[in-house]
């Protein structure tokens, strides 16, 4: 049993390869319960691998990930009732129309209300205008908010989130924003992100985990790393992150 | 650790879930229900199989002894085979709309077991198999005077036998799948149609050479099809054939899900559970 000081997440010199291709290489970080962790970095740099391990999808090639208290894979079970999952690359059945998603979701996790309980996500969400029409037939901002709710049906304590808001228009993405913001208050849920969006994770992230080749090469809350690398935004931080112009990059591994 | 709200939604679950199996078997059933071409295509081979069948039969009436001397054999041998086809496909075809719909990711991160994942895929082979033969089976009795459930009780053992076997098929077959992607998708034909010459549907064990009769009575398939000509021929339920083929079924069947286990581990290992879909 997971004590309230344990960490939501624990990752301890964490590995992940490929044939001769090293994904992630020796990554420890630890997430606190009700923090909000970005992981940021370009493409290839090992987030979606990291994030894959910590749903139990990956085995680790040497290392551990405790979630929730469960070793993943092994343990996932233990864990897997309290988290969520929600990514653009995952998708749902597309002949199934959005309720019908969601039923089946809601007994996956086994929901005491399950009519309730998509009322009342499909009210916050605005789902209600296409909840019969069929996943395939809805457009990316529509499949984002019908994803959200899948991964909110359990309302979860941890949420595992590859970039959220990718595809999104402007004003849908700041839309999802702002309920992940409100979500995270009323719940006091932990959240974990992936994303390209500089402008998300400053906005959401308490700590950010700078990655790079598979490496984490720095680490801290939005403010302290503009501070640290001498930079107006968070955006400028990874362009030099990325291309390996940073002082700090290759330093400061968490 | 937990919220509040999770515990008031949520109802803890136990390590092996009804609930979740019913929840997987939801999904197809919902996709089936509003689907009146893929209901049709369920039912049509199998009545086109029949009816095929059901012409060789009266032609083979007045020209062989055999056949005269069972006029169903022809008929209920086609409509056992469909069970073992059907129940293959029942099981690998939706693992791999799973797959075709990026779906395998989202039932991995829920709380499915791997084992409710398997159950819920053989009762829904159990579900499209009846969809596919009953009408046939209902058909061959004003077209042809072909009335298979004069079987009687041993007909419900051939069915079990064959879905059981169908099924362990068509684990294997999602197991490879999982392994080598949608490229291996064909398997789900391939496979079964490389055991039906030595299942002995239409003829007998002995009519194989030797060395293929061996292969032939380790699968269930043969001895089921054997049992099933004993009953129409002698009016005889062969507790030996049966018997075996419960045997091989359990053998068989605890192979396939260790089989289907094991790949999804090297699934894991190799990251093909994130990767998978059309």
């Amino acid at each position: 049993m997971a004590l309230l000081s344990d960490p939501i997440i624990e990752v301890t010199d964490l590995y992940k390869t490929f044939d001769d291709v090293h994904a992630v290489e020796g990554i420890s970080f630890r997430v606190e319960p009700g923090q909000t962790v970005a992981l940021l970095g370009g493409n290839g740099a090992g987030k979606t691998t990291t994030i894959s391990m910590l749903l139990g999808l990956l085995s680790p090639t040497k290392g551990s990930v405790k979630v929730l208290g469960a070793l993943m894979p092994a343990e996932r079970h233990k864990a897997l009732t309290r988290l969520n999952f929600s990514s653009p690359y995952v998708d749902l059945p597309k002949r199934l129309r959005v309720w019908e998603n969601l039923t089946v979701y809601a007994h996956l996790y086994g929901l005491k209300d399950v009519k309730g309980r998509i009322a009342e996500l499909s009210e916050d969400l605005e789902l209600t205008s296409f909840l019969k029409r069929p996943f395939g037939d809805l457009s990316a901002g529509q499949k984002t908010r019908v994803a959200l709710a899948k991964s909110l049906l359990n309302a979860p304590d941890l949420m595992l989130m590859d970039e959220p808001t990718a595809s999104l228009d402007p004003d849908t993405g700041d839309w999802v924003r702002t309920y992940l913001e409100r979500y995270r208050e009323r719940t006091g849920a932990t959240i974990l992100l992936a994303s390209h969006n500089m402008g998300e994770v400053e906005r959401l992230a308490d700590n950010v985990l700078m990655m790079r080749e598979g490496k984490i090469v720095d680490e801290g809350s939005p403010s302290e790393l503009i501070q640290r690398h001498g930079r107006e935004n968070l955006e400028q931080v990874f362009l030099d992150i990325a291309r390996g112009t940073s002082v700090q990059s290759g330093g400061a591994a968490a | 650790m937990s919220n509040q709200i999770h515990d008031d939604v949520c109802v803890p679950q136990g390590n092996f879930s009804f609930r979740r199996i019913l929840a997987v078997m939801l999904r197809h059933l919902y996709v089936l229900r509003r689907s009146w071409p893929r209901l049709l295509e369920l039912a049509y081979w199998p009545l086109i199989q029949m009816i095929l069948w059901g012409f060789v039969t009266k032609f083979f009436m007045g020209h062989s002894s055999w056949v005269a001397e069972a006029a169903g054999v022809l008929i209920s041998a086609v409509l056992l085979w469909d069970v073992l086809f059907r129940a293959n496909l029942g099981v690998s075809l939706p693992f791999i709309e799973e797959m075709w719909s990026r779906n395998l990711a989202q039932l991995f991160v829920s709380p499915l077991r791997d084992a409710e994942l398997i159950s819920a895929l053989i009762l829904m082979s159990l579900v499209r198999t009846l969809i596919s033969v009953t009408p046939a089976a209902f058909l061959a009795m004003p077209l042809y005077d072909v009335w298979v459930f004069e079987l009687g009780i041993p007909l419900l053992a051939f069915f079990t036998n064959l879905l059981v076997f169908g099924s362990v098929i068509g684990i294997t077959v999602a197991g490879l799948i999982l392994r080598f992607g949608l490229g291996a998708e064909s398997l789900c034909w391939l496979g079964i149609f490389l055991l039906a010459p030595v299942s002995a549907i239409y003829y007998p064990v002995d009519a194989l050479p030797v060395w293929l009769q061996w292969v032939a009575l380790s699968l269930p398939s043969a001895h089921t099809f054997e049992g099933m000509r004993m009953v129409l021929f002698d009016g005889v339920f062969s507790w030996h054939h049966f018997g075996w083929a419960v045997g091989l079924n359990v053998v068989l069947l605890s192979g396939a899900t260790a089989f289907f286990l094991h790949m999804m581990k090297m699934a894991r290992v190799k990251g093909l559970l994130m990767q998978q879909g059309e």
